[in-house]
């Protein structure tokens, strides 16, 4: 069996829509994962039991069930409810957002805890109310430590969004799938995608740890 | 929503034009998830402690060949990793091995998916082990070696009872995700949890998909339960006292 990667290049507009759409679906879900993320972490901490028990049950939840099975949950749910066909490509967006948040929320819960309780008394001697206090003093200290966590599991989210393949949507590997079998090009094509989610990836995990060099603060 | 027909007896259903119910088919989706899960277990905390310790090792070779196996097993997704044990490989190797693969190895979906879920486990199992290690205090190797044992036997009685304490936590989350990760295996076909779902609402009873996911979800949530509740126990049984999280 002879292995001729060129069928990618000669596929590479439409391999290229799909990574354009793993990239945009990652972004997306970076973004409002990581402000949903961060609503859920502050009601985690909350000292009112109510709030910090839906929030611990959402993340909970969404952390015990396999991803695959999120996808299908709203795959099928999403039409139910807002009674609009959106199909498998646009599902994914509030799929991956709503999963991802559960994810983040862990990171960023763990970013707050790491904050030195004198910090935090410090800010409120100050006069501020807890509310600026975690907006000027707590959130931006929390952040700057747990960026490389945050982008890691960006990384994790990125290689994650393949998985909307099981709804056919047309992702990089769907798109490369897509091809695969039109053309019957099956080894070439999931060997392509695996050295670019590989260059990717690795690329992107280098970056973080060059970053986390940079940025820790020193203590 | 207001149109939609509840019916929670879908469940116990028969399965037109055959023997068998619904609910006995999630049942045997349960049990390829778990038997999925415990043997990609087994090779994933086998090689993975194996590979962990490569990394910390003296010899540059061998813990390159460590890093290299994490690196590689932890930048391609799981989906793709299954696709090329599949697909792949039995074209690459040679024909008499291929054939094999593709012809007469036993239950060829489950057996990838052990082998495919255990290797991609491996490698985050490994970056724990490692962590394990290098978390003991410099002096523990150095007092083992003085004591006139081997670099093996260090590693043996000295290091690794105290690193595999220490990683329990985190290695309870990966036995965890290795249950949920099993899912991705539908992909190749093996009739796993996640399977039996989407064949009971694609093609059979896509009139009520909300009660079979309903409790399929709760069949994982009751597996994560188990698997949290044991892992705790083992913590508690395996538990240094006076060391670390010795008084948690």
């Amino acid at each position: 069996m002879d292995i001729n990667l060129g069928n990618i290049w000669h596929a590479r507009d439409f391999i290229l829509e799909g990574l354009q759409y793993s990239l945009s679906l990652t972004g997306f879900a970076m973004l409002i994962g990581i402000t949903a993320g961060t609503v859920l972490a502050i009601a985690r901490l909350s000292s009112n039991r109510m709030v910090s028990s839906a929030a611990a049950t959402y993340v909970n939840l969404f952390r015990s069930i396999p991803l695959v099975l999120v996808i299908f949950w709203f795959y099928i749910l999403l039409p139910l409810i807002t009674g609009i066909q959106m199909g498998a490509d646009k599902s994914a967006y509030i799929t991956f957002a709503i999963f991802e948040a559960a994810y983040y929320c862990e990171i960023i819960r763990a970013g707050i805890q790491s904050i030195p309780k004198g910090q935090i008394n410090a800010g409120l001697a100050m006069g501020f109310t807890p509310a600026q206090n975690m907006r000027y003093v707590i959130l931006p200290q929390a952040f700057r430590n747990i960026l490389p966590l945050l982008l890691t599991q960006t990384i994790v989210l990125f290689q994650d969004t393949s998985l909307v393949y099981v709804v056919g949507a047309t992702d990089l590997l769907g798109a490369a799938d897509k091809v695969a079998h039109r053309d019957n090009t099956l080894v070439d094509m999931y060997l392509g995608v695996a050295i670019i989610y590989f260059t990717i990836s690795f690329s992107l995990s280098k970056a973080v740890k060059q970053l986390h060099g940079k940025i820790a603060i020193i203590r | 929503m207001s149109t939609y027909q509840w019916d929670w007896g879908i469940i116990l259903q028969q399965v037109p034009e055959s023997e068998e119910f619904y609910y006995q088919w999630l049942i045997s989706g349960l049990g390829w998830t778990i038997a999925t899960a415990l043997s990609a277990w087994v090779i994933a905390l086998l090689l993975g402690s194996l590979i962990g310790v490569l990394r910390t090792l003296p010899s540059r070779p061998l813990s390159f060949i460590g890093t290299a196996y994490v690196e590689l097993f932890r930048n391609i997704p799981l989906i793709v990793q299954l696709f090329i044990w599949f697909f792949v490989v039995p074209e690459l190797v040679p024909t008499v091995v291929g054939d094999w693969m593709k012809r007469d190895m036993p239950l060829p979906e489950f057996t990838t998916a052990v082998f495919g879920l255990g290797l991609f486990t491996a490698a985050r199992v490994a970056e724990q082990v490692r962590t394990g290690i290098l978390t003991l205090p410099r002096g523990q190797k150095n007092a083992g070696l003085a004591l006139g044992l081997t670099l093996g036997q260090t590693y043996r009685h000295v290091l690794l009872p105290m690193a595999f304490r220490i990683v329990i936590p985190p290695l309870t989350s990966e036995f965890m995700n290795i249950f949920k990760n099993s899912a991705v295996a539908l992909v190749i076909g093996l009739t796993e949890l996640t399977f039996q779902m989407k064949q009971i609402t694609g093609d059979y009873a896509p009139s009520n998909p909300i009660e079979v996911m309903t409790l399929v979800s709760l069949l994982y949530l009751s597996v994560a339960l188990s698997v949290n509740r044991i892992m705790a126990f083992i913590e508690k049984k395996s538990r240094v006292p006076g060391y670390i999280s010795g008084g948690k």
